[in-house]
């Protein structure tokens, strides 16, 4: 059955001409793209529809759904994951430069979220000098935030995902979102109405379109063709009155679409952001990288040694609860407990993004250094602690002065190997908002629409930061190593 | 004059296994006593026990008027004078690897008498020398000779100045040569008032050395 599952799933997509294979990220659910209640094998929302009308339109039997992160929908499409890209996709410059993009079906509003006691004195990114805004990575919104930090002094936080941007508005932790305002409404309507306001005046305004590969721009010109037909015979404005969107701008800009004849060309791509551009705020990513390790693996060193000293020399019960602390840390994923440090102990104590990630890395390395110590503890000859006994040194004396420092040498080399593992597992602290290595390249990547030198540049300084400290520990070990 | 060590009838046991069974013995000051029998008859059993390593079932053993009872081991801080009139040199002598044949010897005079550095080394360079090996102070442990290890742990043994020294199978790695030599030195420090128990099966050097031989049988 493994071997049939396999199969499956590495068999290829065969191009069928009578399906439209399309690409969108059900988990940013309704109205988009969601999985249907009634039966969650399949998807629903405007986006489904708006595939479904197209699939039609090209004279395809059906529309086809394929999974993807929405911030990898670019990289699929070039892939050949999927045909079409469809799932609240924004228009842009670098976009279009990229990808064969359609003409746009959809405006949203990019608008401002604040707790109901600002309402009245945040209006716009301008009174929000010094205060912390929240928005998904990766989009116009976080563009424009990046640019209002520089203007105006916000500061941009980027989430992985647009639920939790509210959930941390509501609970004090940003003092603003800025996102497109169908996300906005719905998280409101979640919240229960009341929880916070959306302020009424538009940030910027942008489009939602449809991406395929470059290459596919004759597809693309059909698609817009069959775009332009819905907009003309009301079947897009039904499927966007049925998912309770549509409004007074959408008229507005299909009679906008519709008068021009040829699919936007006009946004020509900005020039794509050399990579020197970046380094700026990739250094500052690697900084930011440097001082979670760092501080992490002095926590896991910390809690490590009394972890390990509680089960070399504790009472039973304290080598029974250090022991269920340590399985219990490295038999769940490192993922699970900065969420829940995170956002699941939100409603005790409310910690700072960074706090929680140094706490989540640190207790869970804690865990492996624990092991690392009492191995280590155990590998010093027991007849040298009775020496150390037989001399008058007190227990703490021998850990201190015999024990400990020969622990010390073959503890090092893992030590080292933790570190490093550390400063790579530093990159899944993005998930809560803090920006550090992996998550600026992959902002950066997203950007320019490539992988490649993003991808390169970050090698080159997570290798940067490693290979030195590899080579310390080799120096350390050889200089406390008499033996040798 | 009151024996400095008396063992009396001393019994340990490892389950249903007698390792030991009423072993009486007494060590006077400036005196050698070596502990002989064939290997597993318990001689380093008896020495350990001496030393507190680990506890023993009957009997009595009374050092320089510290005595200890049958039963669990007690904790350290009830120890402190049982290891002021105690020293062990242990079979592979156990010398902290992490540490120079110097700081070996100074670790017990700085932390355990709270010696000064400079006091410490110089009362460690002495005995180092005393015993020929002032010369290897600044060694590491892996660095000395068999014979040049165990020097170096009689030194750290003897750095707090014990009464009682205790030795387990001195003579196992040296050769012939050497094995003279660590007779003088024993010698010399029963001369200094020192009662020295040693545990071995050299008869050679039992009989070359010691004032009284106890045969432990099994």
């Amino acid at each position: 059955m493994i071997a049939a599952l396999v199969l499956c799933l590495l068999a290829p997509q065969h191009p069928d001409s009578a399906v439209l294979v399309w690409g969108g990220d059900a988990e940013g659910g309704a109205p988009f793209v969601e999985a249907d209640p009634a039966n969650p094998s399949r998807v629903r929302g405007f986006d489904v529809e708006v595939a479904e009308r197209i699939a039609r339109g090209l004279g395809r039997r059906t529309a086809q759904f394929v999974q993807v992160q929405w911030s990898n929908i670019d990289q699929s499409v070039e892939r050949g994951d999927f045909t079409l890209g469809l799932s609240g996709v924004e228009d842009t410059p670098v976009r279009r430069a990229r990808h064969a993009v359609t003409i746009p079906y959809f405006e949203f509003r990019e608008v401002l979220a604040v707790r109901r006691g600002d309402a009245g004195r945040i209006h716009g990114l301008a009174d929000l000098r010094g205060r912390r805004v929240a928005t998904l990575g990766a989009t116009i919104a976080y563009d424009l935030l990046l640019a209002a930090r520089d203007s105006t002094g916000v500061i941009p936080l980027s989430y992985d995902d647009d639920v939790h941007p509210y959930a941390d508005l509501v609970a004090g932790r940003v003092d603003a979102v800025l996102l497109d305002h169908i996300i906005a409404q719905r998280a409101l309507r979640r919240a229960g109405g009341a929880a916070f306001a959306i302020q009424a005046q538009p940030v910027a305004v942008g489009h939602y379109v449809g991406v395929l590969a470059r290459t596919d721009s004759v597809l693309r010109d059909s698609v817009d063709a069959v775009l332009r037909e819905a907009m003309r015979d009301g079947s897009l404005e039904q499927i966007l009155r049925r998912w309770e969107v549509w409004d007074q701008s959408q008229g507005t800009l299909f009679v906008g679409v519709l008068r021009t004849t040829s699919a936007a060309g006009a946004a020509r791509a900005a020039e794509s952001a050399s990579a020197l551009g970046y380094l700026p705020s990739l250094a500052r990513a690697a900084a930011v990288t440097l001082l979670v390790s760092f501080l992490s693996m002095a926590l896991a060193v910390i809690v490590g040694l009394g972890l390990a000293s509680a089960r070399v020399y504790g009472q039973r019960w304290l080598r029974v609860a250090t022991t269920l602390y340590v399985e219990g840390i490295r038999g769940t994923p490192l993922l699970l407990q900065l969420f829940v440090i995170y956002y699941g102990l939100a409603g005790v104590v409310r910690l700072p993004a960074f706090l929680a990630a140094v706490l989540a890395l640190g207790l869970n390395y804690a865990a492996y250094e624990a092991e690392i110590y009492r191995g280590a503890l155990e590998a010093v000859p027991r007849s040298q602690l009775e020496a150390a006994r037989t001399l008058g040194l007190s227990e703490l004396q021998i850990l201190w002065l015999v024990r400990g420092p020969q622990a010390l040498r073959f503890a090092l080399a893992p030590m080292t190997n933790d570190f490093v593992a550390l400063l790579k597992d530093s990159s899944l602290v993005s998930v809560i908002t803090v920006v550090e290595l992996t998550k600026e390249t992959a902002i950066y990547a997203t950007n320019v629409g490539s992988w490649v030198v993003p991808g390169l540049l970050c090698a080159a300084v997570y290798l940067a930061m490693s290979l030195p400290l590899a080579r310390l520990a080799r120096r350390l070990e050889r200089r406390w190593s008499p033996a040798a | 004059m009151s024996a400095l060590l008396v063992i009396d009838r001393l019994s340990v046991r490892y389950g249903s296994r007698d390792v030991l069974r009423t072993l009486s013995l007494e060590v006077a000051r400036g005196e050698i006593v070596a502990l002989m029998g064939p290997s597993g008859v318990g001689k380093s059993t008896a020495l350990r026990v001496v030393a507190a390593l680990q506890p023993f079932d009957d009997g009595r053993i009374v050092v320089d008027g510290f005595a200890l009872a049958p039963g669990p081991v007690p904790p350290e801080s009830r120890l402190v004078p049982l290891r002021r009139r105690v020293g062990l040199v242990f079979q592979a002598h156990a010398l902290f690897s992490h540490l120079s044949a110097l700081d070996n010897v100074t670790l017990a005079l700085r932390h355990v008498l709270g010696q000064s550095p400079t006091e410490a080394d110089a009362v460690a360079e002495q005995l180092l020398a005393s015993l020929d090996v002032g010369t290897r102070a600044g060694a590491w442990p892996s660095q000395l000779s068999g014979g040049e290890a165990q020097r170096v742990a009689i030194a750290r043994a003897l750095a707090p100045n014990p009464p009682l020294l205790l030795m387990d199978e001195p003579t196992a790695a040296l050769d012939p040569a050497r094995r003279t030599a660590l007779g003088a030195t024993l010698r010399q420090l029963s001369k200094q008032g020192r009662g020295l128990l040693i545990a071995t099966h050299d008869t050679e050097f039992a009989r070359a050395n010691a004032d009284r031989v106890i045969q432990l049988t099994a």
